[in-house]
């Protein structure tokens, strides 16, 4: 099936939504305005002639100094019908998409992992937090304007939790505890 | 009776527990023996691999996509090749195809022998990890003997084979095939019919269909619930439709229908492996007749101008690739690799992303684990054969 087609069958299913068949040289490609994400991965998983039932991946790709910068990318799978199918979202450099959770359960580490890599927000995202890296990283080291080869010192999750006068009062205690009878 | 406490505890599983297969790590929330949440924590192997991909010419990423699935090492590498030819237009001739199944085949059995060694290590069934990757050991000299490295060979390239099959091939891979069924059977002596192994995994981290389609499984887990769905089948390539083989499955979901399903896909890989050696012949084509990206022989380069030029281009420059962009998956061990890549029409990659099965099946495992017992979390986060290289990339 190829973009076009499924356009015409989505058309009618997501009231509103402009879509646009994209280039590819595997398979279908459609270019979904952001707003419409979600409406449009519902009618592809409930709709009997798509029945696009797996979300493979979501990933996204810098196109710095293009505008708009971020494509995001859904890779749809269809056992049912044999189908493959890939939703394409341009998104602003301070854009946001609102995320397909509801619909595909597993597309939350995947959203979580584009967020750290590419700083793309996910509107209602329950737990939009790095996934790959530690929760303290500064920057988002997928965009093409992160400096590559950088010398960087180890970061710690976080602070230790105990003063030096509470670790050594601590040693003083132990130490008393430890004494022959 | 007043005094009991009756609070919940918190455990902290991994990094370093042997049974989280790498460093995997989990935070439990335990009431007494059942398990109310689990938070898995990743990214300790996370190395960039992604990105450092983005700096390095096409052929040079080989190498480093074979590192992230460092046990299916050449489904990376076949699904990365696959995808750039694909951009470039490329068809291989028969006999690299031939080729190209018969090692994904292998690999497969590779990678589904340290599972069934590391999963039985876990259940307590120590000695299965000594037959398993005795077993290993023989498909790690086949990789020796073709490339010169074991864990990585980096054999599969674009465009083909880095060079043709040496001598001897033929026979230590039809010694192995003929060897290596008994040892199924053997392995399932150990396991299939034993009584402690059946009661730790039957109805245990049961995965249905639906559940796993929703997750975004597919491969052996989906197929233990009931899908039938395998890329070899459903979007063949490298000519997979022109063999004979079946797709296993079974419909329980829980960790023994895993086993069973990997057990019987060792089976049918035998089966593939030998109809493509059968095909292979001895010396011949490894590589397609591209001048863009293949590289002359050697001989050419000694003696003509033109095909020193190139061969000076193809290693110094690498070749551009046509801007656009693919995704191509591959049935690898743990389901579906894909490889999605986008050109800029450069001599290097503009984006590489690698779909890791891994981290789908470690994002389901709190919903799969949820209510069980603690002992139920070793048995199911070896029936998903997680490889954390794989998963933090």
């Amino acid at each position: 099936m190829d973009a076009n087609a499924t356009i015409d069958i989505l058309t009618p299913l997501v009231p509103g939504a402009a879509f646009e068949a994209g280039a590819s040289v595997d398979f279908a490609t459609v270019v979904v305005p952001a707003e419409h994400i979600a409406a449009t991965c519902t009618a592809l998983r409930d709709t009997p002639s798509l029945g696009f039932e797996v979300l493979v991946e979501v990933t996204a790709a810098d196109y710095l100094p293009r505008t708009p910068r971020y494509e995001v990318v859904y890779h749809l799978l269809s056992v049912k019908n044999r189908l493959r199918l890939r939703l394409k979202v341009r998104v602003t450099a301070d854009g946001s998409v609102p995320t397909v959770q509801a619909v595909y359960p597993g597309a939350g580490w995947l959203e979580r992992e584009v967020w750290a890599m590419f700083g793309i927000v996910f509107d209602g995202h329950p737990d939009l937090r790095r996934l790959l890296m530690p929760e303290d990283w500064e920057g988002h080291p997928a965009r093409k304007d992160y400096p590559v080869q950088i010398q960087k010192t180890a970061q710690t999750y976080a602070p230790l939790e105990i003063s030096e006068e509470q670790f050594r009062s601590n040693l003083e205690r132990d130490r008393v505890r430890r004494q022959p009878h | 009776m007043s005094d009991i406490r009756t609070e919940t505890m918190t455990v902290n599983m991994g990094p370093q527990h042997p049974s989280t297969h790498g460093v995997l790590r989990l935070v439990l929330e335990l009431d007494g023996e059942f398990i109310q949440s689990v938070v898995p924590t990743i990214g300790y192997l996370h190395t960039g691999i992604e990105k450092t991909a983005e700096q390095k010419k096409w052929q040079q990423v080989i190498p480093l996509v074979e590192r992230m699935d460092y046990l299916g090492a050449q489904s990376n590498s076949l699904a990365y090749a696959l995808c750039v030819e694909k951009l470039l237009g490329l068809e291989m001739p028969q006999r690299v195809n031939d080729i190209r199944v018969l090692l994904a085949e292998l690999q497969r059995i590779a990678s589904h022998l340290i599972w069934v060694g590391t999963h039985g290590l876990e259940i307590g069934a120590v000695s299965m990890l000594f037959y398993a990757v005795k077993e290993r050991e023989l498909l790690l000299n086949i990789n020796e003997l073709i490339a010169g490295f074991r864990f990585f060979p980096s054999y599969i390239r674009i465009g083909g084979l880095r060079e043709d099959l040496p001598r001897g091939f033929h026979a230590q891979v039809t010694e192995f095939l003929d060897r290596f069924p008994g040892k199924i059977d053997e392995f399932e002596r150990l396991l299939t019919k034993n009584d402690i192994y059946q009661r730790r995994t039957q109805g245990v981290g049961v995965i249905t269909r639906e559940h796993a389609y929703a997750w975004g499984l597919v491969g052996p887990i989906a197929r233990a619930g009931g899908s039938d769905y395998d890329v070899r089948k459903y979007f063949p390539y490298c000519g997979y439709e022109t063999y004979d083989f079946k797709v296993p499955t079974a419909t329980a979901g829980d960790v023994y229908a895993r086993y069973q399903v990997r057990i019987a896909e060792m089976r049918e890989s035998v089966k593939i492996a030998r109809q493509a050696l059968a095909r292979i012949s001895p010396t011949g084509a490894f590589a397609c007749n591209d001048t863009r990206v293949v590289p002359p022989p050697k001989d050419k380069v000694y003696s003509e101008m033109e095909a020193l030029i190139q061969h000076f281009l193809i290693y110094s420059q690498g070749f551009t690739v046509p801007a656009g962009d693919a995704y191509v998956a591959v049935e690898g061990a743990r389901g579906e690799h894909g490889t999605y890549i986008v050109s800029d029409g450069s001599n290097r990659p503009w984006r590489v992303k690698m779909r890791a099965p891994s981290l789908m099946a470690i994002q389901a495992l709190p919903a799969v684990v949820h209510g069980g017992l603690i002992a139920d979390v070793v048995a199911v986060i070896g029936s998903t054969d997680v490889v954390m290289g794989d998963c933090d990339r």
